[in-house]
């Protein structure tokens, strides 16, 4: 059992590290799936572990939630994108003081 | 456990890949990877409907509109590998290591106990027993995600929009402009004169003819023009057609 | 009629106001409407002065109630004047010589193109000083009070021109305040005590109240009475509060203005008479400014600062009697009428004598000048008799009368008023050698001359009266007069007889007289002063004003500068540095605060990582523990 954790674990961990370092916008959006992806795989880990379907409830959620923000970020960056004809982040640093 | 093994190692390769990728579209490439490979792994953990819905959600849906935007953002825009922020790279990976470190050695192996199985949890079916919960247990959060779907919905095509700021052309507006701008710049108001026409060949690559036999350059396309591939010599032709013609006459 | 009498005060001050308000068309005539003003004043005063005289003795204070001044709850003053047999004499002194003063001003301030404004502010002046002699309330009297504070800066710093007159005029007004000061809070503490401030109702309650309460208003009213009358230790502003025209000089500054704190004694008669401290105090004051004026009158060589050394003195004598108490009184009021008059009298003689040697006023520059200006001479002669207590004139009757109460009260008391008696014989007998005997020092561009008929008449008039002013004490007339305002004194039999007194004084001052000539008369007078070093001590101190200006300087100038420069030394580093600094501190804080905030999305994302990466391994330090 412990690998599954200790796998989803170690996807989280690459994922954080992507969205730190990464610049492009939607790079940075998509490891931040990798990590739901992640905690997905947690989750249906312990729905076997438990031996009950709830953790695996939860991953269905996590995956409709995740799909609504996709939708919402995506439009963000396009939109972004189509005022500043850029999709990285660091250029969308107007908050420096 | 052979499919964990072999999926495994391929999933963090993967997933590394989606962080050092270069270009974008590898990123996304690595991220279907591991998006599959999971699929894979929920299968092997006893839910196949979720499986199901990884590769048709996630893979399917989720992964073309990544794609989708990657390819309106600018597919070729590859990011410098200079960081400007100092220190990100180094500080990111530093708390990177400490983070999973702590947490595979730590959390990672607090699970025990002998694993349960959904052999039980899944008597009737794997559908079954998700469609029991959702609509039972957490009916209430599964109205709540559907009106979370709609707002998103709403919310992209808020965001999408692009509010029209001059007022729509009609084509009296457009043909009174082309008229305008002959006046002022002498640009032929109408279409261009197709190639070929009145030319030995109707072939693309062969200029229009004017009536004395000379070849109009404006009905050959710039970029032909610019690779050198507009086909010539029409003027010894020409000629050669006059003598044709002539010699049938005389042979009248 | 008496009810009318606050037309004494409306008449120059609305003429005052109008000179003021007038255009320059005003200029041909203003200066006789400024005179006629203070003639009319003067004709009323006499008007009623005549009425008074015809009342019975109980009768004879009118009073008369303006209007309601203030009203607030238990504070209530009324515009309210008094006219009794004190305040009528000095209404017909004050009106008096401020008439005279005002047509010798035509002549003598004919050149000065603000003349109308100087009669304007003469004018204000007598409202001024009417008001503070006819106020029936402490209140009322301090407006007045104030207003001859405003009218003596006004008329000090008249040629504003000068420095030396704007800070003499500044000078005068500060001092003044320190003794307006004493004044105020005197009124406010009647009001505490009594409830009220109406100079009669004080007087009257004044026997019910503590002991310390009377001596506490007493000391008061005296802080007072030395910042108007020049008095120890507040003398300084009146020597240079000479830089003044001489009219102003003669009238504000030696016949009325400056003995208003007589009055005021005279006037709170019931309170001195409750507190023998103050009345001690009183003394003391008079006898030091008594002697102290003199030495100054000794030392100086500029003729108008030489006859303000001797106005402090005679104000000094003035003091000195109105502190002996009911016995007093009536002779300080005496003194300060016929003082009035002779040194009224001597400065504008002064001034004519200015008026014919260009504005000079270094008497070392004179000499010989009794044939130049005989009625300038002779006139000043008949106020030099009469300061000196030349038998029979006006001084010798007043100056002898308080001499011989002082040895009635005490008989040091009595050899100082005496020594001073000899002093004063001693520097106007010099200042009438240096003046108008001795050889002449004038250099030949100057040409002395009498001055008009505008400017001799007014010396005539006051000539006459320093001769016979002695005559209100005929009969002990003024004593009587006095008596129902001032209270009645019993008289005091001396070891010697009053007319053995009397020959002592006279030898004394004939003395003084003898020792001037000898030391003036007989010898060549040099037309440069000696400098600082080649004289005495005494000489030194007279000259420097007895040093008080450097006392003031070292007690009060000094310290409140050396406070002030702290004050704003702390307010700038320490409140300013408190206030700024901790700005800047914030500032500086804020300024490092903000270098984590780069703006970049990723610096954040970074942080809360880094956040949860300290949560979970605090987590685990937790749970292991």
């Amino acid at each position: 059992m412990n690998e599954y954790i200790t796998l989803s674990l170690i996807l989280f961990t690459i994922g954080s590290v992507g969205v730190l370092v990464r610049r492009n916008a939607i790079v940075v959006f998509m490891c931040i799936e990798l990590m739901l992806n992640a905690t997905n795989l947690a989750f249906v880990s312990f729905s076997r572990q438990h031996g009950n379907l709830d953790g695996q409830v939860a991953a269905f959620f996590v995956m409709v939630v995740a799909a609504a923000e996709v939708v919402v970020g995506l439009s963000i960056i396009v939109s972004i994108y189509r005022t500043r004809r850029s999709a990285s982040v660091d250029e969308a640093s107007l908050l420096k003081s | 456990m052979t499919a964990f093994w072999v999926l495994a190692p391929i999933m963090v390769i993967a997933a590394l890949g989606l962080v050092f990728a270069r270009k974008a579209v590898h990123a996304a490439l690595c991220l279907a990877v591991v998006m599959i490979s999971l699929a894979v792994l929920y299968a092997a953990q006893g839910a196949p409907f979720l499986f199901a819905v990884q590769i048709i959600v996630y893979t399917g849906a989720i992964m073309m509109l990544f794609l989708f935007v990657l390819m309106l953002v600018g597919v070729e825009s590859s990011e410098s590998v200079k960081e400007t922020i100092a220190g990100q790279r180094v500080a990111a990976a530093a708390i990177g290591l400490i983070f999973g470190i702590t947490l595979v050695l730590a959390v990672g192996q607090t699970v025990s106990g002998a694993v349960t199985g959904l052999k039980a949890a899944n008597g009737n079916g794997n559908v079954y027993g998700l469609s029991d919960l959702l609509f039972g247990k957490y009916v209430l959060a599964f109205e709540f995600t559907s009106a979370l779907l709609i707002t998103a919905a709403l919310g992209a095509m808020v965001l999408a929009h692009k509010e029209r700021l001059t007022p729509r052309h009609s084509q009296a507006d457009i043909a009174a402009r082309r008229m305008q701008e002959y006046a002022e710049s002498g640009r032929h108001p109408g279409p261009l004169p197709t190639p070929g026409v009145f030319a030995r060949h109707n072939a693309v690559d062969t200029p229009a003819l004017l009536p004395d036999g000379s070849p109009l350059d404006s009905s050959i396309s710039a970029s032909l023009v610019a690779r050198g591939q507009v086909r010539d010599g029409f003027d010894d032709d020409i000629h050669e057609i006059v003598e044709q013609l002539e010699g049938e006459g005389d042979d009248k | 009629m008496f009810d009318l009498q606050w037309l004494l005060i409306a008449i120059p001050l609305a003429s005052g106001a109008g000179l003021l308000v007038w255009g320059k068309e005003g200029d041909r005539f203003g200066h006789l409407i400024g005179t006629a003003a203070s003639a009319a004043s003067f004709v009323f005063g006499v008007v009623l002065f005549v009425a008074l005289l015809g009342k019975d003795a109980e009768d004879r204070s009118q009073s008369t109630n303006l209007f309601t001044w203030i009203d607030a709850g238990s504070f209530h003053v009324d515009m309210g004047f008094t006219f009794d047999q004190l305040s009528g004499l000095f209404v017909l002194l004050i009106t008096g010589v401020g008439t005279l003063i005002h047509i010798y001003s035509i002549g003598y301030m004919e050149l000065d193109e603000r003349r109308r404004r100087f009669f304007a502010f003469l004018n204000i002046f007598i409202a001024a000083m009417l008001t503070l002699v006819l106020a029936s309330d402490y209140l009322v009297l301090f407006l007045g009070w104030e207003g001859v504070g405003l009218a003596s800066y006004l008329l000090i710093g008249f040629w504003q021109h000068k420095d030396s007159a704007s800070a003499a005029a500044k000078k005068a007004f500060v001092v003044n305040r320190v003794g307006d000061l004493g004044m105020a809070i005197g009124i406010m503490l009647m009001f505490a005590e009594f409830g009220t401030s109406s100079i009669s109702a004080v007087n009257g309650a004044i026997t019910g109240a503590s002991g310390s309460v009377a001596t506490a208003l007493g000391l008061l009213l005296l802080l007072g009475a030395c910042g108007k009358s020049a008095q120890v230790p507040l003398q300084s502003w009146l020597l240079d509060a000479m830089e003044g025209p001489t009219p102003v000089s003669a009238l504000i500054h030696a016949a009325t203005m400056v003995t208003a704190g007589v009055y005021l004694v005279v006037r709170s008669n019931g309170i001195f008479d409750a507190s023998e401290v103050a009345r001690t105090a009183v003394i003391v004051v008079g006898l030091v400014t008594l002697l102290a004026g003199a030495w100054i009158g000794c030392a100086k060589d500029d003729i108008k600062k030489a006859l303000a050394g001797s106005t402090m003195s005679q104000i000094g004598y003035m003091m000195l009697a109105a502190g002996l108490g009911p016995a007093g009184y009536a002779f300080a009021i005496f003194h300060l009428i016929t003082h009035g008059f002779f040194k009224a009298n001597m400065f504008l003689g002064a001034g004519s004598v200015m008026h014919g040697m260009n504005d000079d006023v270094d008497m070392r520059h004179y000499g010989a000048l009794r044939k130049a200006m005989p009625i300038t001479f002779a006139t000043f002669g008949l106020g030099y008799l009469a300061i000196i207590g030349f038998p029979l004139t006006s001084g010798f009757f007043s100056k002898d009368k308080i001499i011989e109460t002082a040895f009635g009260e005490n008989f040091w008391i009595g050899m100082g008023a005496l020594l001073g008696a000899g002093v004063t014989a001693f520097y106007m007998t010099r200042l009438m050698m240096m003046t108008f005997i001795t050889g002449k020092r004038w250099k030949d561009e100057v040409h002395p001359h009498e001055s008009p008929r505008v400017m001799t008449y007014p010396l005539i008039a006051l000539a006459a009266l320093s001769l016979l002013g002695g005559l209100l004490l005929l009969g002990d007339w003024i004593t009587e007069w006095l008596e129902p305002v001032v209270g009645h004194a019993e008289h005091h039999e001396l070891a010697i007889p009053a007319i053995a007194l009397t020959g002592i004084i006279t030898l004394v001052a004939a003395t003084g007289v003898a020792l001037g000539f000898l030391l003036y008369g007989r010898r060549p007078v040099a037309a440069e002063s000696p400098s600082d070093n080649s004289v005495s001590f005494f000489t030194r101190a007279g000259r420097h004003e007895l040093f008080g200006n450097e006392l003031n300087d070292a007690v009060a100038v000094r310290p409140t500068r050396h406070l002030t420069r702290f004050l704003v030394w702390f307010d700038g580093k320490g409140v300013d540095g408190f206030v700024t600094g901790l700005a800047d501190r914030l500032g500086e804080t804020s300024q490092f605060l903000r270098k984590p905030q780069t703006g970049y999305v990723r610096s954040y994302a970074l942080t809360m990582f880094g956040g949860v990466a300290v949560l979970v391994l605090v987590l685990l330090a937790v749970t292991l523990a």
